[in-house]
């Protein structure tokens, strides 16, 4: 740990040179037998491996139009080669999202096309070695599905989607990922990506809300497994315990506390994190989904509002109603899903995003802030990748660059914005996310957060900003890694509802 | 030879047709299980109509990703765009009176679709990056292209082939009929590129053309919570359950 050094800052915007072979290696911790066959892998890598992993890319490209027509469409006409984060922190060739997928689309060529199979050299084509193989799980695991090179590409090519395709492939063949499967195995045991059972996260609300009674005078609750409660609140399970994401979990507390919100937590669902989604299996994605609307039905709950999370609020926003039903629109013969939203109160939308939530009681004129509490910050927004590129809010394009920001403003008097080409959608990745979140992957994560770093120096520099609030677990967790690395104070990164709690009123209205 | 150069071109008419929607028919039947759209999303079909509007007519997003490759690019496929409509004289008559007016213009694009094709070509030699991803292939094609494109400038500068015996040449193969084509070595050439570039459409990058309007992250509205979206074989997860 301690010979990680942060990659210098470069003078910008130059595009670095390439090093070849920069982050060559073996990857992440492979996943032992146990966590591998949990999830119903195979437990090591399987002696037909080859065949396994050809047939199961058949499989995908049959499923997924996605990976289908972006193994063909791609011609290499260099828009995404200089937009990911971790590219830019390397410089290894590969980790440029266009080499990144070619390390999938040369042997899609050389096994389903015509040209690949008669002339490999020529088009770029490769039979799947065992060095292929073992290079995919490398480089595989050094993207973090951000999507912002899906944002430059003319024909909206999404690596993301072939790196879940790979690391599935992987899976499906026994090599697997350490960390994301593990933590997959967790939630399917116990509920949450920490392994926090229930009795635990009961102990962890009742010392919250003593904090909160000492702090405030007030009665702050944090309700778990109320039947009946008007709101289902799903977040990730790092704002039980983690700083500071501890610090906005008592925000909501407040917000639905301020507002006579009735809401519960759930012990069985207490996770808003998918690391399926990570993996890119359907079926695990599914099944983790599935946990909520469980919850939700038991609970009797009319509304599902989601806390701050990146990768989680992409799933819930849009892959909830698709999964397990958790929205509107069902056709009226579709029984799985009109059973649940049946049940919903459709005059908000489902699932609702925490910030969604507060911002509507902002407008309604039911919280009271007192901003000089956060006076002592000068404030910048760093937007989540997930949230950015994959989800909305509000029910209108860009909302979910404003409803934070709005949220920021009401509660705070120093905003400042990052440079404008590494925010809103152009955002850059904290550098851990999309399953990277793991201390055997700390190099890269290091890397991969230089040019957030980097911009957030600058408005250091220029506008003494001193803390970057986001709405993302991964994002708290790498920064609060990652900063002191470049120089920073851990303290500098937080979520939008520690601000709202700061400054908001309690017992006024 | 005349038979035999007819003969080429009626298979690599044929590849290039059913390919290409053999190609279409498996991006259409393929399902999109989850809702992926890109930021800026829009959140209507009208909207999604327009984005894509926007990505086919100007190259939106590569205009944001790097405008020395945008502009290359779109000099490119806008002037070969006119130069085919260009070149529907040879297939029509009458020859439709938009066409006759956009001869002139389509000469200039012809020169301007070079310029583009050796635009291109230059990124591909002096940028590091973009040298890393290039395959002899993508050479390839452009050299293919700019070998179509200067052949056929230098029909219309110097060398004029009979354009009356090359027309009746390709209306008489409309009609199933072989004429002769004027014994014009360039026009050989150009006419040989061109038909090999048909050839290879439909198992090549040149895909990125239908790909376009199939991308889930483009052609998809954001309206996930509004409207449930769910593949054929996701219902069958649900129906086991």
């Amino acid at each position: 740990m301690a010979d990680i050094a942060a990659p210098a800052y470069r003078t910008i915007p130059i595009i670095p040179e390439l090093k070849p072979g920069a982050m060559e290696g073996k990857g992440p911790f492979v996943a032992p037998d146990k966590i591998n066959e949990a999830l119903g892998f195979p437990g090591h890598l399987v002696d037909d491996w080859h065949d396994k992993a050809i047939a199961k890319m058949g499989d995908l490209l049959s499923r997924y139009r996605s990976l289908k027509v972006y193994m063909d469409a791609c011609v290499h006409c260099g828009a995404c080669s200089d937009k990911c984060h971790y590219f830019i922190g390397t410089q290894d060739p590969k980790n440029m999202p266009v080499a990144r997928q070619d390390l999938m689309r040369s042997v899609y060529r050389r096994y389903f096309t015509l040209p690949g199979k008669l002339f490999p050299k020529l088009v770029g084509a490769r039979d799947l070695t065992r060095e292929v193989l073992d290079e995919w799980f490398n480089y595989f695991h050094q993207c973090s599905e951000c999507r912002r090179c899906s944002v430059f590409c003319p024909y909206g090519i999404d690596t993301a989607e072939v790196t879940m395709a790979a690391r599935e492939i992987l899976d499906s063949v026994g090599y697997g990922q350490k960390y994301s499967n593990e933590i997959i195995g967790k939630v399917h045991k116990i509920g949450n990506n920490l392994g926090l059972p229930g009795p635990a996260l009961q102990d962890t609300l009742e010392g919250l809300e003593e904090d909160v009674k000492d702090a405030t005078g007030v009665d702050v609750r944090f309700p778990i497994d109320v039947k009946g409660a008007e709101v289902l609140l799903i977040t990730p399970s790092a704002d039980f315990f983690a700083e500071p994401h501890i610090d906005s979990l008592i925000g909501y507390a407040k917000v639905f506390h301020a507002t006579g919100t009735s809401w519960t937590l759930s012990s069985m669902s207490s996770e808003a994190g998918n690391f399926g989604m990570f993996i890119g299996n359907y079926e695990q994605l599914r099944a983790i989904a599935m946990r909520i609307r469980q919850a939700a039905l038991e609970l009797g709950v009319k509304r599902i509002v989601v806390g701050e999370c990146g990768h989680a609020w992409r799933v819930a926003y849009s892959f909830w109603n698709t999964l397990t039903g958790v929205g509107d629109g069902a056709d009226p013969n579709d029984r799985f899903a009109q059973m649940l939203q049946k049940q919903l109160d459709h005059r908000y939308k489902q699932p609702a995003h925490i910030c969604e939530f507060t911002w509507d009681m902002i407008q309604d004129e039911r919280l009271v802030f007192d901003k000089s509490q956060n006076d002592k910050y000068v404030i910048t927004f760093h937007d989540s990748c997930n949230v950015a590129r994959g989800s909305n809010m509000g029910g209108y394009p860009g909302g979910q660059f404003d409803i934070p920001r709005n949220i920021i403003r009401a509660v705070a008097n120093n905003f400042v914005e990052m440079d404008s080409s590494t925010i809103y959608e152009r955002t850059f990745c904290c550098g851990g996310g999309g399953g990277l979140l793991t201390d055997d992957l700390i190099d890269v994560r290091v890397k991969g957060a230089l040019p957030r770093m980097e911009m957030l120096q600058q408005v250091k520099d220029g506008h003494g900003v001193n803390f970057m609030a986001c709405i993302c677990a991964i994002c708290k967790a790498q920064f609060t890694k990652v900063l002191p690395i470049y120089g920073f104070d851990r303290k500098v990164i937080g979520g939008v509802h520690q601000l709202v709690s700061n400054a908001i009123q309690l017992g006024v209205k | 030879m005349n038979t035999l150069f007819a003969i080429f071109i009626y298979f690599s008419t044929l590849v290039f047709v059913v390919g290409l929607l053999q190609r279409i028919r498996s991006y259409a039947g393929t399902p999109a299980p989850l809702k992926i759209p890109t930021t800026p999303a829009p959140v209507t079909s009208g909207g999604v109509v327009l984005r894509m509007t926007r990505e086919v007519v100007f190259f939106e997003s590569l205009f944001k990703a790097n405008l020395w490759t945008w502009a290359a690019g779109w000099l490119f496929h806008a002037s070969m765009l006119l130069v085919v409509l260009r070149h529907l004289r040879y297939f029509t008559d009458p020859v439709w009176g938009w066409v006759v007016f956009i001869q002139p213009f389509g000469i200039y694009a012809g020169i301007t679709m070079l310029a583009g094709l050796f635009g291109l070509l230059a990124r591909r030699f002096f940028v590091e990056r973009i040298r890393y991803i290039s395959t002899p292939s993508d050479y390839l094609m452009l050299v293919l292209l700019i070998g179509i494109a200067a052949s056929g400038l230098l029909m219309k500068f110097a060398g004029h082939p009979d354009v009356i015996l090359v027309k009746n040449f390709f209306t008489g193969l409309m009609h199933l009929s072989i004429q002769s084509l004027p014994a014009n070595a360039v026009l050989y050439v150009h006419l040989s590129l061109v038909f090999t570039l048909l050839l290879i459409f439909p198992m090549s990058k040149l895909l990125h053309a239908p790909g376009l309007f199939f991308s889930p992250s483009r052609n998809q509205t954001d309206n996930p919570r509004e409207k449930r979206h769910i593949a054929s074989w996701a219902v069958k997860l649900e129906s086991e359950k």
